[in-house]
């Protein structure tokens, strides 16, 4: 631990904040990329991904219009791998969704009631948090059915302790400010406290906190669907061409190689960019920067 | 070598846009010499220490001289620098808790700069460092140099940080406002040690500071500092009485009469017919439950307020004091029903405060203003908003817009503040703020918690004339709870002295200062720290 007021060697933290700029820069790019992909194959992919064409299996990359080469059965890689890129946001946002619109008001629960609520709340969510997200997902669509929705509905119970705890973390620090017990006593519930006072406070590490775990939902994704469970055919994605391919490696890497590149740039954009929010949204570099 | 240790010739510090912060400022220190640096928060005290150190934040940049020990500090490199620190030079900083790592045992802190710098082997270190924390009158050192940070008291962490600074034997030793976080009779403790340690060790002191009574209790020298120049420089005593600056003038006239002079005087008061009680605090004792440090252990509770019995009547000004850990806060909390007695009865303006379904209505009779202005105010919402937010949540009806400009008139601020945020503020402006927002239901009584703490002496002085002002002007009664026994003789007509959450005397003003019952009090009063001491 270093005292928080002490300022780094001048050259130190200049290199360090060009660098994660920059960080954030490519993080934002990549994560506007596969936002635009997703908007622009739902009107429009260079074939229909989901088209068989015997006559064109296992075709290399390039050959007459196909960017990316063909699968097995002759459909067009790179338009599923553009489609896959739907099915990648859809299960972040919904993961994410869940995790925040549930933990958040937990979090501040135990934050604002204290006591034997905290305890229990933090409990709980120790307990919840001892499983790894994908087994929870696995014993869930194993008691219901297999599929991308029941699916990420587990993950983002999984995720609902990590936002909890965040948010109780940082709003017990806000709640010990005194605007908090002015609110207080002039009438305001704590209710109307967490939610107008402590939140709009708290932001920026909540929205961090959202952007790193919508990078570890589609990731999940991915490693449920590789296993069957995620994803169901014929919606396209990219665990599942994961899963697909795994048997033809030997014969057609690329169609191991395609998915697998497009899984690590999307996780690697949106944890760039949580870090790169990290440090912009900072006040104390705002406070230096004034 | 010459008795000069320090040298600093026309130092310029400007900021990254180019605006001199520091404006050519020239003195020079000698060995065995205590010299004060006076002047008001952003006067560039705080800057000019972190010159000397070659640790000015990002983006400033100094020019002219530093020459210390005949080495130019401006001119060395970060190597050379490290070297250099602790060794010649140390510094002592205002907050020990944050200036001190906590997960290190304090032991190893001190030690580590003696290992570092002077090579002593780690059984050396170790011993030097117990000799040390002995010098700064550490009882037990053994035992203590194996305690973390949080385990001691706020004057102990300050004189840790003391026994730091002197471990290898620097020529200057730089306090920056040393003891303004600690208590009174704790702040005389620190004052002696330091005093003490830099007469033993030769060394030339630093010490900076906006609080004029410890200047003058501890140092020879003084230069007071405003917007960036040196405006004033001299002996202490010479300046203080016969400051022939304006700034100083001002600076000097802003310390209340009790801290200006042993000799105490008695203010004329209105005498006051007894009124009738409009809070009323019966048997009241506070318990708080401390987290078990295990599961199997047993429930530990810590007593915050004890038995207090008292009176507030109306339209006086009630003083409550006490050290930190009194239980003044506490009883604050009770006071406007932000928590409730775990024994005892408090009724404000007829209303037991137990009673919940009342509590709304008390709301709008008791507003209270806090002692931190940056944590007092939402940094997300604009000036209009936070004022009007107590009439929208007790539903006031009218306009709220016309109440909020009348309010920000009242408390002498710019009428454009309202749609500007609080950190463009300074802290006396946001403490102005904070008694606008406190105002805007139209409360009859105001609990003041530490309200001009945390602002410069003359700030301090123009928000008191502002809280007595509007409170004769609005008719209130109002509670004022302080640390500063000056400020509370100043503005206060009773006062009540608690310790460890027990009252333990309580008076009309004047005959609690003049004739304390208590030896607790008398050392309270003692400790003031007073311009004229010598």
């Amino acid at each position: 631990m270093s005292t928080p007021d002490a300022p780094l060697p001048v050259e130190l933290d200049h290199k360090r904040r060009r660098f994660r700029r920059a960080n954030f820069v490519i993080g934002l790019v990549i994560v506007a990329t596969v936002i635009l992909t997703a908007i622009l194959s739902a009107f429009w992919t260079p074939y229909d991904p989901s088209a068989i064409s015997p006559s064109e299996v296992f075709l290399p990359p390039g050959s007459s219009g196909h960017i990316l080469g063909t699968d097995q059965f002759g459909r067009d890689v790179f338009s599923q791998i553009m489609v896959g890129s739907q099915n990648a946001l859809f299960v972040g946002v919904l993961a994410v969704m869940i995790a925040i619109v549930i933990g958040i008001p937990l979090g501040g629960l135990a934050a604002a009631k204290r006591g034997w609520i905290e305890d229990l709340l933090m409990r709980i969510s120790d307990v919840i948090y001892a499983f790894p997200a994908v087994l929870t997902a696995i014993l869930f669509v194993a008691a219901f059915q297999p599929g991308r929705t029941p699916a990420m509905i587990a993950i983002g119970i999984a995720y609902i302790p990590i936002v909890a705890r965040v948010t109780r973390g940082a709003a017990l620090s806000v709640f010990q400010l005194d605007f908090v017990t002015a609110a207080r006593s002039y009438g305001r519930s704590q209710n109307f406290v967490f939610w107008r006072h402590v939140v709009p406070n708290i932001l920026s590490v909540l929205i961090v906190q959202a952007t790193v775990l919508f990078a570890l939902a589609i990731l999940a994704e991915a490693a449920l669907s590789f296993l069957g469970l995620g994803t169901q055919p014929p919606t396209p994605s990219w665990g599942r061409s994961l899963r697909d391919a795994q048997t033809l490696i030997s014969k057609a890497p690329g169609l191991a190689i395609w998915p697998g590149l497009a899984i690590a740039f999307t996780v690697l954009g949106f944890n760039l960019l949580g870090d790169g929010l990290r440090d912009a949204l900072d006040p104390r570099l705002e406070v230096r920067n004034a | 070598m010459t008795d000069t240790v320090l040298e600093v010739g026309d130092l310029v510090v400007r900021s990254a846009a180019g605006t001199p912060l520091i404006d050519g400022v020239s003195f020079h220190l000698d060995r065995r010499t205590r010299t004060g640096l006076i002047g008001e928060s952003g006067s560039g005290k705080t800057l000019t220490a972190l010159s000397i150190m070659g640790l000015l934040p990002e983006g400033l940049t100094a020019e002219g001289t530093v020459i210390l020990n005949g080495r130019d500090m401006l001119a060395s490199s970060e190597r050379q620098l490290c070297a250099i620190r602790g060794n010649d030079v140390s510094m002592v900083f205002q907050e020990p808790m944050t200036a001190l790592n906590p997960v290190m045992r304090i032991g190893r802190q001190i030690a580590e700069a003696l290992r570092f710098h002077q090579s002593m082997s780690r059984q050396d270190a170790a011993e030097k460092v117990v000799d040390l924390l002995t010098a700064v009158r550490i009882e037990e050192p053994e035992l203590r140099a194996r305690a973390f940070p949080h385990q001691l008291s706020g004057g102990m962490r300050q004189r840790v940080m003391i026994a730091m600074a002197l471990a290898c034997g620097p020529d200057l030793v730089i306090a920056d406002e040393p003891t303004t976080a600690l208590d009174v009779t704790i702040q005389a403790q620190v004052l002696d040690v330091l005093d003490e340690q830099v007469e033993k060790f030769h060394t030339a002191l630093l010490i900076i500071t906006h609080d004029l009574p410890v200047v003058a209790r501890t140092t020879r020298q003084v230069m007071v500092m405003n917007a960036g120049r040196l405006v004033e420089k001299g002996e202490t005593q010479a300046v203080f009485s016969d400051p022939t600056n304006e700034y100083t003038q001002a600076l000097v006239g802003s310390v209340p009469p009790l801290s200006r002079s042993a000799t105490f005087t008695i203010r004329p008061r209105e005498r006051r017919a007894p009124a009738e009680p409009v809070i009323s605090v019966k048997n009241v004792t506070r318990i708080f439950p401390l987290p078990r440090s295990g599961f199997l252990d047993e429930k530990r509770t810590i007593t915050a307020v004890d038995e207090v019995t008292l009176e507030v009547q109306k339209g006086e000004t009630f003083g409550i004091v006490g050290e930190s850990g009194s239980g003044k806060s506490t009883l604050a909390r009770l006071m406007i029903a932000l928590d409730v007695p775990t024994e005892g009865d408090i009724v404000v303006n007829g209303i037991d405060i137990a009673e919940t379904s009342k509590r709304q209505p008390l709301r709008r009779q008791v507003q209270m203003i806090f002692q931190d202005p940056i944590g007092s105010l939402d940094p997300r919402l604009k000036i209009g908003r936070i004022i009007a937010e107590p009439l929208r949540s007790l539903k006031i009806e009218g306009d709220h817009r016309a109440r909020v400009t009348e309010l920000i008139d009242a408390v002498e601020l710019p009428a454009d503040s309202v749609g500007r945020y609080p950190h463009e503020f300074s802290g006396g402006q946001r403490q102005r703020i904070a008694i606008a927002r406190a105002l805007a239901p139209s409360p009859d009584i105001l609990i003041a918690d530490e309200p001009v703490s945390a602002l410069d002496m003359s700030i301090q002085t123009i928000t008191l004339d502002l809280l007595a002002h509007l409170k004769d002007e609005y008719g209130l009664t109002m509670v004022f709870i302080s640390h500063d026994l000056s400020v509370v003789h100043e503005i206060c007509d009773r006062v009540a002295v608690l310790q460890h959450g027990r009252l333990i005397e309580q008076g009309p003003v004047d005959e609690v200062f003049l004739h304390p019952k208590t030896g607790y009090t008398e050392g309270l009063i003692a400790a003031i720290p007073r311009l004229d001491a010598t």
